[in-house]
């Protein structure tokens, strides 16, 4: 500052300080927050969208109930849980990829062969996605917490018991008990 | 988009208090950051905040949780146990980086 300047020093601006922001990961709005989904679906493309979406909720620190049902079953059936199938019979939405957006007829989907193609052909888009298979899926989600339940009148039908289910199966309930354990939950059906 | 101090360093967050720029992040900031969410970061957190850090700069996004348990051999119950309620956010928070993108 030169000796002829008269005016005072000029003050600094004070810093604007703002307010430290944390993610609100503890929420209490969301505590107790549950969610119940019925996998009623035995078909691979069926069975996935209850996987992640029970997995995204586990990962938001949701208590998640799963219930296999019906077809469903299968999703936890030691027999079948690996071995699911994909068929575009009745499908209109099947756009094989790399075709620019045209469809198949989905009735080409009963000729021979032709669920095995569609099948290979998902299972492959999914583990390009590195979305693991149904069992390593099933896993996943028990070690994430999940409660994964097995339908009573679907075993009953199947002569199934707890032995024929993926281990992670917490038990075979009825519909009632399923109900009465997810009270206040959100539902999804699938 | 805000700028904020963090263990003497100004640091660019967005709305939810995530860093928006990793390279403002260093290891000096992500035990302040874990404070903040009520963690204490011990030498298996350390582990995984590493990886998480490597695994961006190669791959240009979060890893999800899967992918940090695949690649780093640690249980996913582990991880639930080290980050509780919500790893994988918990664990992009600390490290600096986004919020992982992928549904798995």
């Amino acid at each position: 500052m030169s000796a002829t300047d008269t005016t005072p020093d000029a003050v600094p601006a004070a810093p604007v300080v703002a307010p430290m922001i944390v993610p609100s990961f503890d929420n209490p709005s969301s505590e107790g927050r549950k969610l119940a989904i019925i996998c009623s679906k035995g078909s691979l493309d069926m069975a996935y969208p209850g996987l992640i979406l029970a997995n995204a909720a586990l990962g938001e620190g949701i208590e998640t109930h799963v219930f296999f049902t019906f077809w469903g079953f299968d999703m936890i059936n030691k027999k079948t849980m690996d071995d699911l199938k994909f068929s575009f019979v009745g499908n209109t939405a099947m756009h094989p990829p790399g075709h620019s957006g045209m469809g198949i007829h989905h009735m080409l989907g009963a000729l021979p062969g032709a669920t095995a193609a569609a099948t290979a052909m998902l299972k492959k888009q999914i583990a390009e996605q590195n979305v693991p298979e149904v069992p390593e899926f099933l896993e996943l989600l028990s070690a994430s917490g999940a409660h994964l339940w097995a339908c009573r009148m679907s075993a009953d039908m199947n002569h199934l018991t707890e032995d024929d289910l993926y281990e992670g199966v917490e038990a075979i309930i009825s519909a009632s008990d399923f109900i009465e354990l997810t009270e206040g939950a959100q539902l999804l059906f699938i | 988009m805000t700028t904020t101090t963090i263990a003497g360093h100004d640091v660019d967050v967005n709305e939810e208090g995530f860093l928006t720029q990793p390279a403002q992040w260093d290891e000096t900031i992500a035990p302040e950051l874990a404070k903040l969410i009520g963690l204490e970061l011990t030498d298996a957190h350390w582990t995984l905040i590493r990886f998480l850090r490597d695994d961006y700069a190669v791959q240009g996004e979060t890893a999800t949780l899967r992918r940090v348990s695949t690649q780093t051999g640690t249980p996913v119950k582990e991880l639930f146990g080290l980050f509780p309620g919500k790893p994988a956010k918990k664990m992009a928070y600390v490290s600096g980086l986004p919020k992982p993108k992928g549904c798995v």
